[in-house]
């Protein structure tokens, strides 16, 4: 009977043992705490040129991260990108005139989209698509254009 | 000549097809054995106690030696591109997606699957299995059911406990030793890593692992020549199947979950 109790016990401990380790990859390591995936609102803003702007990429105004890029479309009729915004349900009074831009973050680190608030009264909601947005720097094209300022200047 | 070699290719091919029908025949047996285990926790008790609170130590100890490693040389690495804080990012990402999973199943096979096998295995050369039917009780429901079913329960667990260990062991050489930024550590891990495409899907890797590991040395072992030499055949192959199984599906459900 000993026996059985004290396999009992430990097979008790090792099923805890695992799920605190679970639970330890999920809460710790990965960002369940602040995930909600699929909740919150959508909003749509088109780019001339998103870059290399990823699905899941942050969304952030003022450096704090609001929502997740849900998915990346092409409008084939403007030849604009289309960018779905997944913002979490807390930041609910997004300004109507508010700018994205896409940012990169650090020299080479990955691409986000950074919401400036505008000034109106209204609030986005949920389908609304944002005015005013602003494309991904490309790094190729700013040095072809310095280039090309460079070489007018020389002729001049 | 020609015939007598076509006809052995056609009999080792049939043999190898027959030993496929029987392995799924038993996974078929061993999985209608569930609403009979279902009253009896104990028997399952006993074999997660077996396979799977006995390798905790193995389990422990290696997660957490392989996340220092991955400290030291992923440290080395990031640090050439001033990127050190990055580490808690390649230390959490490889272990939970690809090395918690695998290199566990790996180890449970050597330790547990092995044993499995030769238990089973001697079980049938000592004639216990035909004993056991003579007093009608079905031997695949009695001795293997639980065996399966404890497998594929304890393996995700100690898939996610290497994992945290060697999470741990990652950060306890990184910030303790190498000096990289806490914060930045944790922060940059939990920004790039996803519940649901990260570590759950490393935890479906580890269930699927869990029963093809314990299905191969279940079927190792009960269909094993009832002789010494048999059984210890059947041993050195239970591993060996399951690692190469491991290894192979491994890849498999990589091109899956995160081919995008």
């Amino acid at each position: 009977m000993g026996t059985t109790r004290t396999m009992e016990i430990l097979v008790g401990a090792f099923m805890a043992l695992g799920f605190v380790a679970l639970f330890f990859l999920a809460m710790r390591v990965s960002n369940l705490s602040a995930a909600g995936a699929g909740d919150g609102y959508a909003l749509i803003a088109r780019f001339d040129n998103v870059g290399s702007l990823k699905v899941r990429a942050p969304v952030s105004m003022a450096g704090v991260r609001l929502g997740r890029v849900e998915s990346i479309g092409f409008d084939a009729q403007t030849y604009q990108a289309v960018v779905t915004l997944r913002i979490e349900p807390a930041y609910d009074q997004i300004p109507t005139d508010t700018f994205a831009n896409i940012y990169t973050a650090g020299l080479l680190g990955e691409q986000y989209v950074a919401l400036d608030p505008g000034g109106s009264p209204d609030y986005l909601t949920n389908g609304d698509q944002i005015e005013h947005t602003q494309s991904a720097l490309v790094l190729e094209r700013m040095i072809g254009q310095f280039l090309f300022n460079q070489a007018q200047e020389g002729a001049q | 000549m020609v015939m007598e070699a076509l006809a052995r290719l056609g009999r080792s091919g049939l043999a190898a097809l027959a030993g496929v029908g029987r392995a799924h025949m038993l996974l078929a047996a061993a999985i209608a054995g569930l609403p009979e285990l279902l009253p009896r926790p104990r028997l399952l008790l006993a074999q997660i106690y077996n396979i799977g609170v006995l390798s905790v130590l193995i389990i422990a100890v290696s997660g957490l030696f392989v996340g220092m490693v991955l400290g030291l040389q992923g440290y080395y690495v990031l640090n050439q591109f001033g990127a050190a804080e990055s580490l808690g990012v390649m230390v959490a990402a490889s272990l939970v997606r690809e090395l918690g999973p695998v290199v566990t199943a790996l180890l449970v096979a050597g330790r547990a699957g092995s044993a499995l096998t030769a238990e089973i295995g001697l079980m049938k050369a000592t004639e216990q299995l035909s004993a056991l039917e003579m007093m009608a009780v079905n031997p695949v429901r009695r001795v293997l059911t639980p065996r399966f079913f404890g497998g594929c329960l304890a393996m995700p667990l100690l898939a996610a406990m290497f994992s945290a260990l060697g999470v741990l062991g990652g950060w306890f050489v990184g910030v303790g030793l190498l000096g990289v930024d806490d914060g930045a550590f944790w922060s940059q891990m939990q920004a790039k890593l996803d519940f649901r495409g990260d570590v759950v899907n490393g935890v479906i890797k580890s269930l699927v692992f869990g029963v093809v590991v314990t299905w191969i040395a279940l079927f190792q072992g009960y269909d094993a020549t009832p002789t010494a030499a048999g059984v210890s055949r059947a041993t050195t192959r239970s591993v060996v199947h399951a690692a190469l199984a491991v290894l192979g599906l491994d890849f498999i459900l990589t091109a899956l979950m995160f081919g995008d």
